[in-house]
């Protein structure tokens, strides 16, 4: 048993030399720390996503946030975030942000600045998308499954659960377009120095368009109305109403404040029927008549009745914190 | 009954009254100054000539950021002062309302301390519009227009913060709403002076806020009627 002839390293097979070079190599790259890595590093799973029992009511649907938690995943998560912080991956690309529902504060209202929406002003801004903004108009979903996101909406803002929503200001029948309201109009529009912002041909380039910031200091432009064609729209609608709602209750979260303790109903109309003819190239009533008019808006004559007293709203219908 | 026998009882009474309504015996004062160390940025002209009728007000005086506003022997003005903790009181909605004017194109006072839920009257004393618009985090968001001649406008809030304010028209308007859980505030004035009278005798802190040079606190015992005096001292940003 002494005959052990010594080891001849030629012996080992080029093949043996090879696996172990790589296995070599796998172990060591296997073992060397995840900093090169691309991804950030792993602070553990995110709390879940808490779905409190929240409810919807638009016409006589009922919808539930339990029901919308997928579609919100599918649909929504990807801009407004899985906590409806605004925070969801696609939100750092966007302008316009996209809507934070922990502040529960809207853009688009049938209510006072301040207050929560009703139902049928979110359900309504779902269906129609947010024009100028990647808010798409989701005319691909049921009612139901728009309802069941509205509520699901509300589970993001502890808001909803100790406060109603505040009521509907009152839009009053309109009266008929005329070049005197037209021309009324364009006098509120200046008195109320809405071409600061928006400039007198309201294409917004007033002397403080520039500098203006939303409630997060992301910067912000105001409307310019002669954009678009035909199909001019607004972001919280295209209906004269709209408009009407638009200045009374303000857009919360802009630079757009709440006219509705400065200007009477009737006024209100007037400085609408107004607005129009600033959308030059959408077809109206209003640019009818100012064509009628041959173009030209005569000078407004303030009639001895007609002041800037505050605006008829509902008695129990208060701003925020027992305002007037 | 006779004075052997009244003597406990008045004692007692005494010594009940103290307890229960001590300031009605006893009532201390936290009085000092608010000064800055260091260099502070020299504060920017504020440019107002797109607002030509405000403009015109400041014809003579310059207008002034007022970040950063001091006084002689490095006075720090603008600092709230207030009771944080320790006040018996806190939680007394005053009836008098506080007074916030826009004035020239500025919020007149820079600052301004209310308490919780207490009445706040916004008043637009300029020939301008201007849109009134607080960013609260906590308490609710709301923006109002508010052309000039028009009635004031009354608000409230419901918990404490310290809220920027703004106008949107007017970029380089800015203030502070301060709403505090307590009545025992000053703000630091002229000389950086501050008083806190009317506090009955105990442990209280007392801190003090610059809208950019930070919070400090302090602790201080009151056990009578003395005047205690509480400084503070900030440190300036370069920039």
């Amino acid at each position: 048993m002494n005959s052990l002839k010594p080891m001849r390293f030629t012996a080992i097979p080029r093949t043996a030399i090879l696996g172990f070079t790589i296995l070599g190599l796998v172990l060591a790259v296997a073992s060397t720390p995840r900093a090169f890595a691309q991804e950030a590093p792993d602070v553990g799973p995110k709390p879940p996503v808490v779905v409190k029992p929240m409810e919807s009511h638009i016409g006589n649907i009922t919808g539930h946030a339990a029901d919308a938690k997928s579609d919100y995943r599918r649909y929504c998560a990807g801009c407004h975030g899985d906590y409806g912080d605004a925070n969801g991956e696609n939100a750092v690309w966007l302008d316009p942000k996209p809507r934070d529902f922990t502040i529960a504060a809207f853009k688009c209202r049938s209510t006072l600045t301040g207050t929560l929406p009703t139902d049928e002003d979110l359900y309504k801004t779902i269906g129609r998308g947010l024009t100028n903004s990647n808010m798409p108009i989701w005319n691909t979903f049921t009612k139901q499954q728009k309802a069941d996101l509205v509520a699901y909406i509300k589970i993001f803002s502890p808001r909803w659960e100790h406060e109603k929503a505040g009521t509907p200001i009152t839009v009053p029948a309109e009266p008929a377009v005329t070049i005197d309201s037209i021309a009324h109009g364009k006098a509120l529009f200046t008195k109320l120095e809405c071409w600061k912002c928006h400039g007198t041909h309201g294409e917004g380039d007033g002397p403080s368009a520039s500098t203006l910031t939303d409630s997060k200091d992301n910067p912000i432009r105001p409307y310019n109305f002669a954009t678009g064609g035909n199909d001019s729209r607004f972001k919280c609608g295209n209906t004269n109403q709209d408009i009407y709602k638009i200045f009374m209750t303000g857009v919360d979260g802009t630079p757009m404040p709440s006219f509705a303790d400065v200007i009477q109903p009737n006024d209100a109309w007037d400085l609408v029927h107004f607005l129009r003819t600033l959308q030059v190239h959408r077809k109206s009533k209003e640019n009818e008549v100012l064509s009628a008019a041959h173009g030209v808006i005569p000078p407004y004559v303030e009639k001895p009745t007609s002041n800037l007293a505050p605006a008829t709203v509902p008695a129990d219908n208060k701003s925020p914190g027992g305002g007037q | 009954m006779r004075t052997k026998q009244m003597l406990p009882v008045l004692l007692t009474l005494l010594v009940c009254a103290s307890i229960m309504c001590p300031s009605l015996m006893f009532a201390g004062t936290v009085s000092g100054k608010v000064t800055y160390t260091g260099t502070p940025v020299k504060p920017k002209q504020v440019d107002m000539t797109k607002e030509p009728s405000c403009a015109k007000e400041h014809a003579t005086t310059p207008v002034l950021n007022e970040t950063v506003v001091t006084g002689p022997n490095n006075a720090l003005e603008n600092v709230v002062v207030y009771v944080s903790s320790g006040a018996p009181d806190d939680g007394q909605v005053p009836s008098q309302a506080v007074t916030y004017t826009q004035k020239g194109c500025q919020y007149i006072p820079h600052v301004l301390p209310m308490h919780v839920n207490q009445e706040l009257d916004i008043v637009n004393a300029d020939q301008t519009s201007h849109n009134i618009h607080p960013l609260p985090k906590s308490n609710i968001e709301w923006n109002k227009s508010q052309p000039p001649g028009t009635p004031p406008i009354k608000e409230k809030y419901e918990k404490p913060e310290f809220i920027s304010v703004k106008c949107n028209i007017h970029p380089w308007m800015h203030g502070w709403f301060v709403v505090l859980n307590t009545n025992h505030y000053d703000v630091s004035k002229g000389a950086g002076e501050f008083k806190l009278p009317n506090l009955p005798p105990g442990k209280y802190t007392i801190t003090a806020w610059h809208e950019d040079y930070g919070t400090q606190t302090a602790d201080v015992t009151i056990t009578g009627n003395e005047t205690k005096d509480v400084n503070f001292t900030f440190k300036a940003k370069a920039y």
